[in-house]
């Protein structure tokens, strides 16, 4: 295999009817767009079901079907494990936060952590950590468009100038996603790509299947015998030499998707907390068959393309899925699997651009600068703005990260999402003596220990896969922060609490939320124009 | 705040009542243990796939080992306790918090 594969003309060619599929359907929803509500949150109108679908679209990003089916094919059983935790912490969202988020809050996260707090600071520290989340997330998503587009389009990684510009019009497209549709038309991109995403993969998964007589066994013996590390591949171990840094990992992978607020703000999209409910039932059980199919699409791509074969393509580990796409079905099946995952990385970033511009716009610009007294139309105007500029900061930090390891980056943004988010959700839902000060400590504090830890792990220097591979100054051994910044954060709220400025127990607003969020009474209701 | 008087709000004088404080409690009995076991669960298989890879390795039928039936496990039980906890939820909670919330939204 000489690494180019596939009809390039082919490849453009489907993806641009996807591009242009989507595009006269985010114009078509535009149309309804009127108040803030409409922008930020769809109207509240989408079902159960189709925002479910939706989550999926948002969270079956281009790390985790072509990142996992790669990490399988190369390193096995390691690669399956990530899947568990993306998988698992599903339950967290369900049993403790979606419904309750969705009855307290309008738009963003700042919104219900702010709740009974003060607002101005603890909605300061809500949209700092939704933008640092998001940027991680969003240029993890850039700079893996780099990658996929190095085996699709057969621009080579020597061609940076090449490979910049298609970065630049991912990026121009999603922006014109946002600004255009809002979170309906953006939902409806989403919806569109997962199920092209799961259907893609479920055509795939069978084909493989019937080569072995749907025999998974005898897939999982021939996946041994392709590969040079053998029985190995059935095991743990072959990726994460360090045992604490796995445990981390695992922590950080499954409390952080409970406080990825691209992910927390598609609750709103939907009219009833019941609702909400039904969107993440939705979610786990098309994400669990999904990372199902990756499972056998990885072992697939070990047996029948080789991982000497992935590894040597351009795109290295990442271009397994397209690879075994065009070992099953040629030219067209790899146009197919690569427009789909094109589609994937654009959707994804179009969700995470409005979520950050939403978090910008309501919580920074409307309520800490104008102190509430801004007009949702110059609020939805300010949050487009900023999409605008999001879309810019993506396409350059995407650049500039084209090339770094990718699944690190989604791993430090769950990091980040469980350290600075996850606490204070759970601790305003949950704990009645929860106060400003503890909102504060744990927000700022998780996302500080997060960051210092990350700037002085191996990722980033003193080793050979590092950002900086040149410098040394790692002396934090592990490359996931979770296991120290997660516990961490959770003290920091109780310290803060019992330790930081002392407020007067606002009895009323702790009244207020716990009965809203239990039963949804004043809940913000269905296309309201206000 | 188990007093009732005029100064208090509407949600104060529910947050009070029986039916309310039953609710909560209901709701928190399920969720709280729910989450501790699978949180638990999960701990369990990633210590094991850290520190007992040869166990993992433990061939059950054919080529599938220890390892990967542990791991489908996790999703079967994923989806276990989310066809159980929607059950739950629609049977106990959703019935009680429609309850007050008409009762409250009816007064306000």
């Amino acid at each position: 295999m000489t690494g180019n594969v596939g009809n390039v003309g082919l490849n453009i060619g489907i993806f641009a009817v996807f591009v242009l599929a989507t595009l006269v359907v985010v114009y078509r929803a535009s149309r309804s767009n009127r108040t803030a509500s409409d922008y930020y949150a769809a109207g509240r109108s989408f079902t159960g079901s189709q925002n479910g679908i939706a989550i999926s679209g948002d969270y079956l990003s281009a790390a985790s079907f072509l990142g996992i089916a790669g990490a399988i094919a190369v390193n096995g059983y390691d690669g399956f494990l990530y899947s568990i935790g993306f998988l698992v912490a599903w339950l967290v969202a369900l049993l403790l936060v979606a419904e309750l988020l969705r009855n307290t809050g309008k738009f963003t996260m700042g919104d219900v952590l702010s709740f009974r707090m003060k607002q101005r600071p603890v909605r300061a520290a809500a949209a700092t950590s939704t933008l640092v989340v998001s940027f991680f997330y969003l240029i993890a998503q850039m700079a893996g468009a780099g990658g996929l587009i190095a085996l699709l389009l057969q621009i080579p990684n020597s061609n940076r100038l090449g490979q910049s510009i298609v970065i630049g019009v991912v990026g121009i497209v999603m922006v014109v996603y946002v600004l255009v549709g809002g979170m309906k038309g953006t939902t409806y991109v989403q919806i569109i790509k997962a199920a092209l995403l799961i259907a893609g993969a479920f055509v795939m998964t069978f084909w493989v299947l019937g080569k072995y007589g749907l025999n998974f066994s005898a897939l999982l013996g021939s996946a041994v015998e392709a590969s040079p590390k053998g029985e190995a591949l059935l095991a743990p171990g072959l990726q994460y030499a360090n045992k604490v840094d796995f445990i981390s990992l695992g922590l950080a992978l499954v409390l952080g998707t409970a406080g990825l607020p691209h992910i927390l703000m598609r609750f709103y999209t939907v009219p009833t907390a019941r609702e909400a409910r039904k969107s993440v039932v939705w979610a786990i059980w098309l994400i669990g068959v999904f990372y199902l199919f990756t499972l056998v699409l990885g072992y697939g791509a070990a047996a029948l393309v080789g991982p000497e074969a992935i590894a040597a393509a351009p795109g290295g580990v990442n271009s397994a899925a397209p690879l075994l796409a065009f070992e099953l079905g040629g030219e067209i099946l790899l146009g197919l699997i690569s427009a789909i995952a094109f589609a994937t990385i654009l959707a994804v970033v179009a969700g995470l651009t409005i979520t950050a511009s939403a978090s910008f716009a309501h919580d920074v610009y409307a309520n800490v600068l104008k102190r509430g007294t801004a007009s949702p139309g110059g609020e939805v105007r300010v949050a487009r703005t900023t999409a605008l500029v999001i879309g810019i900061v993506a396409i350059g930090g995407g650049i500039l990260a084209n090339g770094q390891n990718v699944a690190f980056l989604v791993a430090l943004a769950f990091a980040v999402a469980a350290s600075a988010n996850l606490p204070t959700i759970l601790y305003s839902l949950f704990w009645k003596r929860f106060n400003t000060a503890g909102a504060l400590w744990s927000i700022y504090g998780g996302l500080a220990v997060c960051l210092v830890l990350i700037v002085f792990s191996p990722a980033v220097s003193g080793s050979k896969t590092a950002m900086i591979p040149s410098a040394d100054f790692a002396f934090f051994p592990l490359s996931n922060p979770g296991i120290v910044s997660i516990p961490v954060s959770f003290l920091l709220g109780v310290i803060g609490t019992y330790l930081g400025r002392r407020e007067p127990f606002n009895a009323e607003k702790y009244a207020e939320m716990e009965v809203r969020s239990l039963t949804g009474a004043g809940s913000e209701k269905a296309t309201v124009n206000h | 705040m188990s007093t009732l008087g005029e100064r208090h709000t509407v949600y104060q004088q529910v947050q009070a009542t029986p039916e309310f404080g039953d609710l909560r409690r209901r709701l928190r009995r399920f969720v709280f243990p729910m989450s501790a076991l699978f949180l638990v669960w999960y701990l369990v298989y990633v210590l094991l796939a850290s520190y007992a890879p040869e166990f993992m390795a433990v061939k059950v039928a054919g080529n599938v080992n220890v390892g990967l039936v542990i791991g489908l496990l996790q999703f079967v039980s994923t989806f276990v306790i989310t066809t159980v906890y929607v059950r739950f939820a629609g049977r106990t909670i959703d019935p009680a918090a429609e309850r007050i919330r008409h009762g409250i939204e009816g007064s306000a």
